[in-house]
């Protein structure tokens, strides 16, 4: 368990050093722990635990537009589970309950590493047309076709730069729009 | 979108970074003290015998209490900006402000015997401009500290949202302590707190709704 947190760690801090592969690696690897959490969460509020992939996607987004709040000097799991027990929190709100959320909701799944399994999630489909068209484009070709950065900027004819902005931009309103909800 | 592209598309964004939330507290401040120094000064003024007062050891203290509230504020706000973080014994920091309030009435006590009794110093001349000024000079820089806040990422917006409001009192007290001629440790412990707390309520009630991640 700690060699796992250990390990996260490091893949962050080579993420913020520029390694894309790194931060790949650490988004997959925190996942199934997020899922299991999240059910866990939701199993305690007497909700469907089918709805924890929205909250897991929300989580990652999070994740990713705050991760320069995170201090390289420190470890990154109790960043990590501080981001995913707040927006567990949010998301049991938006469905009416008020319910407490368990501190260790999200580290003690640590221990029992769960499966990994996607189940369909619906929120950040659905926002993602309420994007501006060109977000919308390059989100659809790199989200949805699986298109580079590179390729999307010649499917598009945009520059590869233009792409990136338009990347961000698309995450962050994508985060806002399921804040907002 | 299943969660793995969404997880591909995050790797793809992976070389965008946000600026640290301080570096962008720091250039919002930047911005936002030139406004509120410029209505300070269309609107209230350096007092007259500014000269004469800076011989006053209470006079400068006031500005030595103001500055210390707004860099505690500043260092707290940053550290709640941060998920994990908690306010714990972060709060006791807002303490050495008073401290420094409590040495300067001793010090009023027994080095001005002379002085003014005890309610004619706390209600001083100038109580009501105190509230009514320092919460308006503090707007400018309440907005500028929150638009950077909404960088980070605090478990609890609303005490991120006071201390905003802590650090933009303790900016615009440090203004306005130029123009008040209370200099009685007394009237700033009763009045500029009172102003402070009343824009760190601005602060949080904003803060709960703007800086919620």
């Amino acid at each position: 368990m700690r060699g796992r947190e250990d390990e996260w760690t490091d893949l962050m801090r080579s993420a913020n050093a520029g390694d894309n592969a790194a931060y790949h690696r650490l988004l997959k690897g925190v996942t199934p722990v997020l899922r299991a959490g999240a059910r866990r969460g939701l199993a305690r509020a007497g909700q469907p635990v089918d709805q924890s992939e929205d909250i897991v996607q929300d989580i990652l987004l999070a994740v990713h537009l705050k991760r320069h709040t995170w201090d390289p000097n420190a470890p990154f799991a109790p960043w990590l589970f501080a981001i995913a027990r707040n927006k567990l929190i949010d998301a049991l709100r938006r469905r009416g309950r008020r319910v407490f959320v368990n501190i260790d909701d999200f580290s003690e799944t640590l221990a029992d590493a769960p499966a990994e399994e996607t189940l369909p999630a619906s929120e950040v489909t659905a926002h993602l047309n309420g994007l501006p068209q060109r977000q919308r484009d390059v989100l659809q070709s790199i989200a949805v076709d699986s298109a580079s950065i590179k390729e999307t900027a010649a499917k598009l004819s945009m520059t590869e730069g233009a792409v990136r902005v338009a990347l961000h931009r698309g995450l962050t309103g994508l985060a806002s729009k399921l804040r907002k909800e | 979108m299943d969660t793995n592209d969404l997880i591909r598309t995050l790797a793809a964004d992976n070389e965008t970074h946000e600026r640290s939330v301080g570096h962008l507290l720091l250039a919002a401040l930047v911005l936002a003290v030139p406004v509120s120094t410029l209505m300070f000064l269309a609107g209230l003024g350096v007092r007259p015998d500014v000269m004469t007062a800076m011989r006053n050891p209470l006079f400068d203290l006031k500005f030595i209490v103001t500055m210390a509230l707004a860099a505690i504020a500043i260092v707290v706000s940053l550290h709640l900006s941060r998920p994990e973080a908690s306010l714990g014994r972060w709060a006791w920091l807002l303490a050495v402000p008073f401290g420094l309030l409590g040495i300067g009435m001793v010090g009023e006590m027994t080095m001005m015997p002379h002085r003014a009794p005890m309610p004619v110093r706390i209600i001083g001349s100038n109580s009501r401009l105190c509230l009514v000024a320092i919460p308006l000079l503090s707007l400018p820089l309440l907005a500028a500290a929150l638009f950077a806040l909404r960088r980070g990422a605090p478990s609890r917006p609303a005490v991120a949202g006071a201390f905003a409001g802590l650090l933009s009192a303790g900016l615009a007290a440090t203004l306005y302590a130029a123009h008040c001629t209370d200099d009685s440790p007394m009237f700033v412990a009763t009045w500029y707190s009172l102003a402070a707390v009343i824009v760190a309520a601005i602060g949080a009630f904003a803060g709960s709704r703007v800086l919620k991640f």
